[in-house]
């Protein structure tokens, strides 16, 4: 327990650090540009695939769950845009991201700390935590909320491909659905997890880098601790979130 | 000059460093030597700010970098150039991000200007033709070439060197050691070496300090580090076969 509240003492105090005052702004634009490539469209491709299967599983099943003469068939459609707005696109999308991109930023960091490249910063009086982590923070914060728009849009595509190619109900139905009853702030409530969960990933990922020890072995586990501690986080912040925002 | 006065350093209640006072001189090589373990690193990275010490003082000059805050250390800072063992290049960068990162973040120069002193610094450490290579595509040798000129772009008065000959061959060895040496004379900067590269000391040594379980057990230079009479010492500068031959053979 003492260790717990150790880290996150340690982990605020990172946060402190982070956002102090940058050396030069011009180059904390370039590396940002950089981290949204490395870390934003660079997750496109992953983000795309399981959206889309994601998006058509759903509609599959709520197709034959909700096989009831009683039950309209718009409703498949209507049921998989609340599934991808709501919780897919940003909560789950967030997780499978918290496995790649976490495990990038925690070993990337990790690496640096062992074989000394962050006390080269120090030495040249480099606020290496501000250097190094400031940049991916506002990337993925920028970015996610995008990669939640078009994940919502791949699997909502997807649940419309898998409609129109089995044949389970009739494509007209789907787009039906998608606009019933739709409340626009749900985007934005999506938006705004997208945006937290980036902020946590990034940030928990890149403290456990940042204060790696020892070895190889060491910037392994690490980077197991970024994956476990930012999903666990987001889980919670989800239910918080969900809490705050009701839709 | 670098001075350390009384300083003391532990870990975990183990002792590391003990009461150790040791003054380093402008313009010369000045070497920390020591068998694995005896405290010469931690000795190193406490003069240089990454440690803390628990006792004592470290002056820059006239300067006591030990009670300065976090923004003044930072202005000393910019004056210290350091060779990590391992060269700690950024990875991601190539060897001309690697020496121009210093005059990116803290220099006001113009892309010209930056681009003359990058070529000026590579250039003195013969490396000029492999400024578009990553860390990953270089010898060992020329990791250390590259530590060397991002060390000296700023024009650092400090030059502070963690066991720059390890892993390289005794030919290689020689080539860096006679490379800061120069870079020593050249800018007239304190230079602290920490090594235990016998060939390093016999070179390059003006300035010993021997450094035995967190005390400093020996102080002089290679001109008597031969003839000092110091069981601990004489055990480590004679521990290699070649040595001892060579001592058998001066008798």
């Amino acid at each position: 327990m003492i260790a717990l509240f150790e880290n996150i003492g340690r982990y605020f105090m990172l946060l402190g650090k982070v956002f102090s005052r940058p050396e030069k702004m011009g180059i904390y634009y370039r590396k940002i540009w950089f981290e949204v490539e490395a870390l934003g469209f660079n997750s496109i491709s992953l983000t795309a695939i399981i959206s889309a299967f994601i998006g058509a599983v759903v509609a599959l099943q709520m197709a034959i769950t909700l096989e009831s003469p009683f039950i309209p068939q718009f409703m498949i459609g209507y049921a998989t845009r609340e599934v991808m707005v709501l919780e897919f696109s940003s909560t789950v999308v967030a997780l499978i991201l918290a496995g790649k991109i976490g495990s990038n930023i925690a070993s990337e960091i990790g690496t640096m700390r062992i074989t000394e490249q962050i006390d080269a910063l120090e030495i040249m009086g480099v606020n290496s935590a501000s250097y190094l982590i400031l940049p991916k923070i506002v990337a993925t914060v920028i970015f996610f909320p995008l990669l939640t728009l078009f994940s919502i849009f791949v699997g909502i595509v997807g649940g419309y491909a898998i409609a129109y190619l089995t044949g389970i109900m009739l494509p007209g139905d789907y787009i039906e659905g998608l606009f019933y009853y739709f409340e626009p702030f749900s985007i934005v409530y999506a938006l705004v997890k997208g945006s937290v969960f980036a902020f946590i990933i990034t940030s928990i990922s890149a403290y456990c880098g940042y204060y790696a020890k020892g070895n190889s072995l060491e910037v392994g586990r690490a980077s197991t601790r970024a994956v476990v501690s930012s999903s666990v986080t987001i889980m919670i912040f989800d239910l918080i979130l969900t809490q705050i925002m009701r839709v | 000059m670098i001075r350390a006065d009384h300083i003391s350093k532990t870990f975990d209640g183990r002792t590391v460093l003990d009461d150790i006072s040791v003054e380093f001189d402008t313009g010369k090589t000045n070497l920390i030597i020591g068998r694995s373990g005896s405290g010469k690193t931690v000795l190193l990275k406490s003069l240089v700010g990454l440690h803390d010490v628990d006792k004592g003082n470290i002056f820059f000059d006239d300067v006591c970098y030990t009670k300065l805050n976090f923004a003044e250390r930072k202005n000393i800072r910019k004056d210290i150039g350091m060779i990590f063992q391992g060269g700690a290049l950024l990875d991601s960068s190539t060897v001309r991000e690697n020496v121009r990162l210093p005059l990116d973040l803290f220099t006001e120069m113009t892309e010209g200007e930056k681009r003359d002193r990058v070529n000026f610094c590579l250039e003195r450490v013969r490396l000029n033709g492999a400024d578009h290579l990553y860390p990953s595509e270089l010898s060992g040798g020329m990791v250390k070439r590259v530590a060397i000129a991002r060390a000296i772009v700023l024009n650092p008065r400090y030059l502070f060197c963690d066991e720059p000959n390890s892993g390289l061959d005794p030919q290689t060895s020689v080539v860096i050691d006679n490379l800061i040496h120069d870079i020593t004379k050249e800018f007239n900067i304190t230079t602290i070496i920490n090594t235990h590269d016998m060939n390093s000391v016999m070179e390059i040594g003006e300035k010993i300090v021997y450094i035995h379980e967190g005390h400093k057990w020996w102080e002089g230079s290679k001109d008597n580090i031969l003839e000092a009479d110091n069981r601990e010492l004489n055990e480590f500068v004679f521990a290699s076969a070649m040595a001892k031959r060579a001592k058998s053979v001066s008798r």
